[in-house]
Order: C-alpha cells, then structure tokens, then sequence
C-alpha cells in the first residue's frame, strides 16, 4: 500500500495525513482510532469509486437524465456522504459478476455495493477474502402467482405446473424446498429466462420461480402487473451486501457504521424530512443523549471511524433512512413493488437490526 | 413489353418452378417486412428511446459541456460539406465530372429529411431539433461553397485541404475531454454512440499502422523482427478479445502501481487497437504476398532505396488488394465495440442494456435493441460505402484512365 502511494502525488500526500491521524489518535486517549489508509487515500482523491451493477432493475441503473440511481447506488451516496458531506462525490463503475472481486482487490473500486451475496467462500480469508458490511438487501428464491388463483402458499402448488428456468440453482431450490415440504408439482422447465415468463404470461403454468427481486422487475414489465402476487414463501437465502476487501479493517468499519445509520435512522424514526428538526431538536434537549450522541451533537463516533462528527446527519440528509431508500427503489414508490418482508425492522419482524450506537 | 417487366420475367419468373419459389419468397418477405411496419408504428412504445435519446448519443456526457459535442458535430459537418464539394469540384476519371450528380442530390435530401424528422420523432426539445436543421443546412451550405468555388482554389491549398481531418481528429480529442482552458470530462462520463465512435476510430487509426509494420516485421529478414511480428500475431490471434479486454482490464492494475494505468476507456482502446492490428497485418500480409516480385526487384534496379521501394512501390499496391479486408476488419472492429458493454463500459450497448433496467422502461426490449441495429448498421454502411468509393478511385483502370486524361 505504501509502495503504492509514493507514486502518485495525490495518495503520497495521504501519508503525513495518515501519520497526523495517528499522533493525534495516540495524544488524545491512547490510541483508540487508526486512520484507515483507504479512507485517507479516498479524503486525496476527492472521490469514492464504488463498484455497482449498473444494469439491475431496482438496484442500480443510469437514468435518462445520466444519473444513476438504485438502492445498490444510494449506499454508494450514502457513504460519500459520510466521507465528504456530499453525496455526488461518486463515481460509479460498471462490473460484472466475473470481474466484480478482481476489480475490488485490485483497488479499482474502494467499495462494492453490486448485490452481491454474502457467503463464506468470499468472506473468508482463504476464499475472496472480502470483509462484509451489514446486508441491504435480503433475497431470496420466491414464486409468483396470478393473484386471481387464490394461491397463498407453496403447498397450494400440489399437483399445479410450475415455470422454472432449466440448468440454473433456481430449479435446484425448488426441487429441495418441494421435497422438503413434500409438495408434488410438475415442473416446466425453458432455456431461456424470456421463454419461461412467457409461458408464464401464456397460462401454461400456474406460478413461475426465480429470485423476488428480478420477479418484481419482470411483474412491472408485464402488461398488467397488479394481476401477480408474489407469495410470502422464501426458497432460498441470497443477502445483497456491500463488500470491502479484508486488507483494510478500518476502512471496512467505516463501511459498517454508514449501512448500520441507515437501518438506525429508521428505527428511529429519522427521515430525510425531518433530520433538520431532529437535529435540532436534540441540540436544544440535553436529556436526549441517545439521539445526541447518534447525530453527533456530542460523543466521537465519527472521529472513531475516521469520518466527521455529523457523518449520520449528512448521510441521511443525503439519502434518507434504510425504509426510505427501500420505498423509493424497490417498495411502494417503485415500479417494482416489492412488500418489505424480512427487510423490515427487526421491531417489524423483519432482519433490519443495527447494533447499538454507544 | 417495358424492359424492367421483361427483365423481372427472365429473373424470376422464367420457368413455374421458378415462378413459384420467386412468389413464396415475395410472399415471405412482404408478411416479414409488413409484421415489422406494423409493430414499430402500432404496438411498439418509443418512449423509451425519445426519453433516453440522449443517454444513447453521448452517454453520462455533463449537460453543461454537450455544447462542445455540438460544436464538434457542426464542424466535421462543415469538413465533411467542403471535402465533398471539392471532391465534385475537381472531377476525376471516377466520376462523370458533373458538380451535382443525382446520387449527391439524394443523399443531401435523404440527410435533410432525417434531420428534419428524427429530432421530430424523438421530441426533443425545439432548441435542439433547431440544432439538427442547421447542421443540415451547414453541411449543404459548405457542400455547395466548396463546389462552387473549389475550383479557384491553389494546387497547394487542394494538396494541404485532407489535412483538415487530422487535424480535427486531435481538435476533437480537446473538445470531448477538455483541456487548455476547457473544463476536463473524465472518460468515465463518455458514453453511447460518442464512446463507440471513439474507440473504434481511435482503434481503427492507430491499428493501421501497427498492422503495416506487423504485416512488414512478418516478412523481415531479420530473424529477431520476423519471429516477434509472428509472437505477437500469434498471440494475440490465439486469444479471444473478451479474453483480451478483461486482462487489460483487471490485470493491468494488478501489475502497474495504482494510478499509473491509463483509465479503463484507454486501455479498453488500446487492446482493441492491438487486438485489431494483429488481424489487420494479416490482411495486409496477403496483399504484399499479391504483389508480384518483378515490382520491387524493378523498382530497386531503377536504384530505389528500400524504403522508396516500399512506399512508393510495394505498399500501394498491397494495400490496394488487401482493402476490402482491411474494411471488412474495420467493421468488425466497430461491431466488437459492444463488447466494452461486458467490461461495464457504457458505449451503445451498454446503456441500451443500463436503460432496460430503468424500471421505467422494463419490457421495451424489443425497441431498444432494433434502434441498437439501425445505429450499427448505419455506421457500418457508410463504412462500406466509403471503401467502396476509395476502392474504384484507386482502381488500376481509373488511375490509367485519368492519368491519360490531358
């Protein structure tokens, strides 16, 4: 990483930065926050590079007006928020899925946010060596019906045809968790992706299987989206989640905590709406140390990660909470429509849950 | 009996066998042609390339810079006006000599009628569909100039004039990515029809005298020259692009020290280039191999140095037969373009693929891709056409033609 640095003068100036954060770290109370060297060689360059998709309905595209948008994306923003105060200090890199690992080790892209699921062949040292953030997207294998069929669980499936896309894990899923279950079915199974929702559309079979997320896509392209359902079964687990690599811990905490704000915010019912009130509101309450400390009125959090004190209040300035960001991508305020299911609050019965921030 | 019906007979009609085959194949391709009208004007929604029309020309390209790509377009309208009027205003053996031949005045309508209605069709905003009239006015404006009085014009000034096109190729390079003076855009904001431009022309530039000096170095004396051309050749030949572009891609930054590779548009660019060179040196290979020895053993007892020999001699004439390959390699280079849209380039592919996925415009698959192939194959058309131009001027029969001519 050193050897690196001295050759381009932008990240060789990030080295005293570095050195400055460590003596300081160390005057004040012995030590308690490394300065990441990504973090400052990202503060150099006066950019976050994160690697998306760019091509996933929902999670991130470019839109006519050249912007990209998504929920893969708005975790980028969120973390150049935190970085710079200023979410449009991004730029975005287009992987593919084959590329999306090399290109983060490589140091192409500082973060990967390109709904890439966690497991532990990537996670551990040995695998991809990846250090994952909290997940943001909870996926999964789901079946979607016409909602005229009155079909609301997999075991009203007996005996019925089901699309499925040949050759794919998706197939295997379904012939595991039907087993399990013990519900027979007849599977019709297509090549292509195209043939199987269209033969889906054509009545051939009563519900058709893939992951919810590209359900919801295909449903809105369909001529009448209201008359799909997706049922509230989950065959498999696929949990996006935006990744680091392992060579720089610090970095990776940074990564975190901005995740971690998003599903905090929401719990605690601070919106992009209403931070301003928020923040004022516990400037003025010493009694609201929680709230205080959170927004960065008081305490370090921020100076602990290497971010600025009022990381949270520019982060959710920027891009609202976690529930915001799912509405506007993928939810109710999305041609996507998608119910929140396990990615609700933990307090909803959802898996949301962000650690304390103390 | 009208001469066309009688020739249409004798072609397609003049046994019943045939007659019937010519009808089922009119039959089969009228309903295919008819299915297609009808779709596109009925039930196909455009919306999605009217509201996209500019992410598909110039990709993520600043909205407060695209006055540059404007003023790029005007002016090679206007090089490209003067090159054609002076082209018509000094007739050459290859053409009739008239200053306005019917071909030319229907390719000016066709333009103009396309500027007219496309910015039309696509709704975009009127100060920008005013944009596109005048730039069909400028390029009959200079055409006309140039033609008119191109003939007034020095042999020097004619002789110095195709250096307009170098010249504004670099102008170009300024405009798009800023630079003395002008705001710099990152190549990571180029995009659409701009980046597929770009990089095949860019490719195609640099790739042509890589390929010279490959084709050259391949059948060298020199042991060391010969067997690196061959290497390289080989190598290159052995790997698919795909293979190619990710290793620039990924690779590259493994092995050079962070911030010292070229941005990935350039390096994407360069390995087209190589990739592109390989296969062109080949090309040209083929035609030094049709030159007949006598030439250059001729040329050299007439006591003309090798390099004389060579680019007086021998290289014009192989280049001359190894055109139609040499074009055919550049189209296809221009088509291997959309494999950047695999390295998660946005060129013409890869937004047609990053609008698809716009919730928005879900499903419209269909419009998306025909307009993709229209877009190519204009582009390759006119690549076509153009070689097909330079092939009959530089046709040994021509050349002797105007070479006799007083």
């Amino acid at each position: 990483m050193l050897l690196r640095m001295s050759f381009r003068p932008t990240r060789a100036w990030a080295l005293p930065l570095v050195l400055a954060g460590l003596l300081a770290g160390c005057a004040q109370d012995g030590g308690s926050g490394v300065q990441s060297a990504k973090l400052s060689m990202i503060q150099g360059r006066g950019k976050l590079v994160c690697g998306v998709d760019g091509k996933l309905p929902g999670f991130s595209f470019v839109g006519p007006d050249g912007r990209y948008s998504g929920l893969d994306v708005d975790v980028c923003q969120a973390m150049a928020a935190a970085i710079f105060g200023d979410a449009s200090k991004v730029e975005f890199r287009d992987l593919n899925s084959s590329e999306r690992f090399a290109a983060l080790a490589s140091g192409e892209v500082d973060l990967l946010s390109r709904n890439t699921t966690m497991t532990l062949s990537r996670d551990a040292p040995g695998g991809n060596a990846l250090s994952f953030a909290p997940t943001t997207f909870y996926d999964g294998q789901g079946m979607m019906v016409p909602a005229a069929s009155g079909i609301t669980t997999l075991k009203a499936l007996a005996g019925k045809p089901i699309c499925v896309e040949s050759g794919t894990t998706t197939e295997l899923n379904l012939a595991d968790r039907m087993r399990e279950i013990g519900v027979a079915y007849t599977p019709l199974k297509f090549q292509t992706g195209d043939q199987t929702y269209a033969a889906y559309l054509g009545g051939r079979c009563i519900a058709v299987t893939s992951d919810r997320s590209q359900l919801a896509a295909k449903r809105s392209s369909f001529p009448n989206p209201g008359a799909h359902t997706l049922l509230k079964d989950v065959m498999s687990k696929e949990p996006l989640t935006p990744a680091t690599t392992n060579a720089d811990p610090a970095w990776a905490d940074a990564v975190r905590w901005t995740v971690n704000t998003l599903i905090q915010a929401e719990e605690l019912g601070i919106t992009k709406a209403n931070i301003a009130s928020k923040l004022t509101e516990a400037k003025a309450n010493k009694n609201q140390a929680d709230l205080r400390r959170f927004l960065g009125v008081e305490g370090d959090f921020g100076k602990q990660l290497g971010l600025p004190a009022d990381f949270v209040v520019k982060i959710i300035s920027a891009v609202g909470n976690y529930g915001e960001i799912f509405d506007r991508n993928v939810g109710p305020g999305s041609k996507l429509q998608l119910d929140r299911g396990v990615n609700n609050q933990w307090t909803k019965g959802g898996l949301m849950y962000s650690p304390p921030f103390r | 009996m009208n001469p066309l019906l009688r020739r249409l007979r004798a072609d397609l009609f003049a046994t019943p066998a045939d007659g019937a085959l010519s009808l089922g194949l009119i039959a089969l391709f009228s309903a295919a042609a008819l299915g297609l009208v009808q779709w596109a004007s009925q039930k196909a929604q455009w919306a999605v390339i009217q509201a996209n029309s500019t992410l598909f020309a110039v990709g993520r390209y600043p909205e407060a810079q695209q006055w540059r790509l404007w003023l790029l377009t005007a002016l090679l309208t206007a090089a490209t006006g003067l090159s054609w009027g002076l082209l018509r205003s000094h007739p050459r053996a290859d053409r009739d000599g008239q200053l306005w031949p019917r071909n030319d005045r229907l390719v000016l309508g066709l333009l103009a009628a396309v500027a007219v209605w496309l910015p039309w069709a696509l709704r975009l905003a009127p100060a920008l569909q005013s944009r596109w009239w005048l730039l069909a006015a400028l390029l009959a404006a200079t055409r006309w100039l140039a033609g008119r009085f191109g003939s007034h014009l020095s042999r020097p000034m004619l002789r110095l004039f195709p250096l307009v096109w170098p010249l504004l190729y670099l102008i170009g390079m300024v405009l798009i990515s800023g630079g003395l003076g002008l705001m710099p855009v990152s190549p990571s904001q180029w995009g659409g029809l701009l980046l597929t431009l770009l990089s095949a022309s860019f490719a195609i530039l640099l790739c042509f005298p890589l390929g010279v000096l490959l084709a050259l170095g391949r059948r060298s004396d020199l042991p060391l020259l010969r067997w690196t051309a061959v290497i390289y050749i080989e190598f290159i030949r052995g790997a698919p692009l795909i293979t190619l572009l990710f290793l620039g891609q990924n690779i590259l930054g493994f092995l050079l020290p962070g911030g010292l590779a070229p941005d990935r548009i350039w390096r994407a660019a360069w390995v087209l280039t190589f990739f592109a060179a390989a296969y062109l040196a080949e090309a040209v290979r083929s035609g030094l191999a049709a030159v007949p020895k006598g030439q250059a053993e001729a040329a050299r007892s007439l006591g003309l140095s090798y390099p004389q020999t060579l680019l007086r001699v021998v290289l014009p004439q192989a280049l001359r037969v190894a055109l139609p390959a040499m074009v055919g390699q550049f189209i296809s280079l221009l088509q291997d373009t959309t494999l950047l849209s695999l390295i998660g380039l946005l060129e013409l592919l890869g937004v047609a693929r990053t609008v698809m996925a716009n919730p928005e415009f879900l499903g419209h698959n269909r419009e998306v891709y025909l307009t993709l192939a229209l877009l190519f194959w204009t582009c390759c058309a006119a690549l076509g056409l153009g070689s097909r131009a330079l092939e009959k001027r530089l046709d040994p029969q021509t050349l002797s033609r105007s070479a006799t001519r007083p």
